[in-house]
């Protein structure tokens, strides 16, 4: 019993941060169509740069508490993340936006290439430790032990899912993106402009995964430059079992697709009689994407999957 | 000079090309062996040009097909799974075994991996197949227990030569006093079998199939109504370019002699796609130019770094020796090139340098462009047309 409440408590953690990423992907979905491959790496950039903003304050020397330095290097790391997605908009994808559906692909996969790459020369190709700023304290928690970072992951995970909440439903902005997702043309028309609804979408989907990088770094205690090719596809993986261009569907997909990970992970071992081991943990996400793909295209709260290629 | 003496002429070159570049002192028998790994390089970006070029759909596992084939090359003639205690003798198929059947295996994974994802958009599948690559690579990764099938990340030794008999591509023999070395033997079997698959792609591009990839790739709606069947055809490019994958992947082990899962990590699969877009996507010629370019420029590039990187860094002190290091890898910049290029390309000539004039004229048609009004559209196009192609306008179906 312990065990299973440990596993669900690891896969909400996890799910928080792959519905945080989700949200980035679903978001750019929703408005142009396009599956923003290089998202991930976004993720990547903004550990690493959370990274060494932390050792320079600690190398610097400044006696803070360590919250305090943690949110200091997030405000530079976040608006970093901001601006990269920003031009990447603008160099990669807005030129082709109204090419055929597999340039801005491809793009999207350069881009994602050359911000892994970039990562490796600028930061080499091994781990990078996160410095412990935070005191990690474990808590009981009946039975199954789950440490205050942890919590913290997912108070603000939840406090950050409320905000873009409140943008999307609450405010002009908000209103002007749900417009350019239903008809770009119209809502163009209707005196928005479209571009720059666009580019707000990127890079409020940059700062998302920018905040889930540190979580993810902080958790493990550690970053590399490969780190966002995967959790990218896992964060795609969510908003799909989700509904992808929904936004509540890559929350829930997220979280679901965390606890569904941690839970395969724990229990496949038992289940296969020893043949398949929480080596397989990553294959989970992927097993989960096709079968969704099958069974239910739409995903768990979506309604527009089936268009034509 | 008609078609067949240039094609002769250029047949004669490519036999006589090892033998040149093994006798010419700076590049040798090394040299010899990276145009063996440029020629299976083409096979693999042919075998995608059918599913991305012709039928346009985004492949992004396609390594995995070349994994199966090269692992089960590796099973079924290397001594390992005797060794592993899984059969009791050392396996040694004969390749004419072999490699049908990795092409079947591939070609049914490939149809498989196809199915779910027909009815959704194409940007679904380029993910599934990510996914797919990423499956197969983890499975191969950790198959070494709880019996040992694939000897997990160290991978498979031992691997046989392509052999019939006695005959074997690892014998050296000599032919009018010229040495026939075992890297020449393979090189020119391959350049056998590239001349067969892009003799079959191009039966392939001007067949009915072919025709029926290029209508559904193009407006699958009016595919349909044309009376295509959409599910068949497609799955057949999945199996069709699998199958290219899978014999390839085979070729392979038995050209390099062992197989390890590091051979077929995601960024693999980006490099061949990395081929197909240079070349320019459906374009055989582009793509063989794409693929040998981008396998040949990366071992240039990898000597002259070396040759430049002690230099630097005794040189440079104002930066650190690591980050020095990190920037001039090999590797990561060969990386950057191709991301660079898979960038620029689909900005600046979304056609590929060498492009198919069918797809050419896809990518510049402006029918759909949203806020123009018909008219200007229609102006606008002829304008571009024209300029580009004077005498272009009948065959375009622009203007009609």
């Amino acid at each position: 019993m312990e065990i299973l409440l440990q596993q669900i408590l690891n896969g909400l953690v996890l799910g928080s941060v792959y519905a945080l990423v989700a949200l980035g992907y679903t978001m750019v979905y929703g408005i142009i169509g396009l599956i923003n491959f290089a998202h991930g790496e976004v993720v990547m950039v903004g550990a690493m740069i959370t990274i060494t903003m932390l050792s320079l304050f600690q190398s610097m020397g400044i006696e803070l508490p360590g919250v305090v330095v943690l949110l200091m290097a997030m405000m530079i790391s976040v608006p970093a993340c901001m601006l990269l997605a920003y031009f990447m908009e603008k160099t990669a994808y807005r030129p082709l936006r109204k090419a055929p559906k597999l340039a801005p692909l491809i793009t999207a996969i350069g881009i994602s290439i050359i911000l892994q790459n970039l990562a490796m020369m600028i930061w080499g190709r091994g781990f990078k430790s996160f410095p412990s700023v935070i005191d990690v304290e474990p808590i009981d928690f009946m039975g199954a032990t789950v440490t205050n970072l942890q919590i913290a992951i997912m108070v603000v995970a939840v406090l950050m899912m409320l905000g873009l909440w409140f943008l999307v439903e609450k405010t002009k902005l908000g209103k002007a993106m749900r417009a350019t997702a239903v008809n770009q043309e119209v809502a163009g028309l209707m005196g928005i402009s479209i571009n720059h609804i666009i580019s707000m979408t990127f890079v409020i989907g940059a700062a998302l995964a920018a905040v889930a990088g540190v979580m993810r770094a902080a958790n493990y205690g550690q970053a590399d430059a490969y780190m966002g090719a995967i959790l990218g596809l896992k964060a795609f993986s969510a908003a799909v079992l989700g509904g992808i261009g929904n936004i509540f569907g890559a929350m829930a997909g997220g979280i679901l697709l965390g606890v569904i990970e941690s839970l395969a992970a724990g229990y496949i071992g038992d289940l296969t009689g020893g043949f398949l081991g929480s080596h397989y943990q990553d294959i989970f996400a992927f097993i989960v994407l096709i079968l969704v793909l099958v069974f239910r295209p739409s995903g768990l709260l979506g309604e527009r999957v089936a268009e034509r290629a | 000079m008609n078609k067949t003496t240039k094609y002769g002429l250029l047949l004669l070159l490519l036999i006589a090309l090892p033998f040149i570049v093994n006798a010419t002192p700076f590049l040798g028998p090394t040299w010899v062996r990276i145009l063996g790994y440029a020629m299976l390089y083409v096979m693999l970006a042919l075998g995608l040009n059918i599913v991305i070029g012709y039928a346009g759909l985004l492949d992004m596992g396609y390594i995995g097909f070349y994994a199966l084939g090269a692992y089960l090359y590796a099973l079924l003639s290397s001594p390992h799974l005797a060794e592993s205690g899984l059969v009791a003798a050392a396996l040694d198929w004969p390749f004419w075994v072999i490699i049908p059947l990795c092409a079947i295996v591939a070609g049914v994974a490939g149809a498989l991996l196809g199915a779910p994802t027909l009815k959704l958009r194409g940007d679904y599948l380029a993910i599934v197949t990510l996914g797919f690559g990423e499956i197969i690579r983890i499975f191969m990764n950790n198959l070494d227990r709880p019996f040992n099938l694939t000897n997990g990340p160290q991978g498979i030794n031992n691997i046989n030569p392509l052999h019939l008999g006695d005959h074997s591509l690892k014998n050296t023999w000599s032919l009018f006093g010229l040495e026939v070395t075992p890297v020449i033997n393979y090189y020119l079997v391959f350049l056998a079998i590239v001349i067969f698959v892009i003799f079959l792609s191009s039966r392939l591009e001007n067949s009915r199939i072919g025709r029926a990839w290029m209508a559904l790739r193009e407006d699958e709606i009016a595919a349909e109504a044309m009376g295509l069947n959409k599910r068949n055809i497609k799955l057949l490019a999945f199996g069709m370019g699998a199958t290219f994958g899978g014999v390839s992947g085979s070729l392979f082990a038995s050209y390099q002699g062992f197989v390890s899962p590091e051979s077929f990590v995601l960024m693999e699969s980006v490099m061949v796609l990395a081929m197909v877009v240079l070349g320019g996507m459906g374009s055989i010629t582009g793509v063989v130019i794409g693929a040998v370019i981008l396998s040949v420029m990366p071992e240039l590039f990898r000597d002259l770094v070396n040759a430049i990187q002690p230099v630097l860094v005794n040189n440079i002190t104002f930066i650190s020796e690591d980050t020095l290091r990190n920037v001039l890898d090999a590797s990561t910049l060969r990386m950057l090139v191709f991301g660079f290029a898979m960038v620029l390309v689909m900005r600046y000539r979304p056609e590929g340098l060498f492009p198919s004039t069918r797809r050419r004229q896809e990518l510049h048609d402006k029918d759909d462009e949203p806020f123009d009004s018909a008219h200007y559209v229609k102006e606008s196009s002829h304008a571009k047309i024209s300029a580009d192609e004077p005498d272009n306008r009948d065959t375009t179906g622009e203007g009609r």
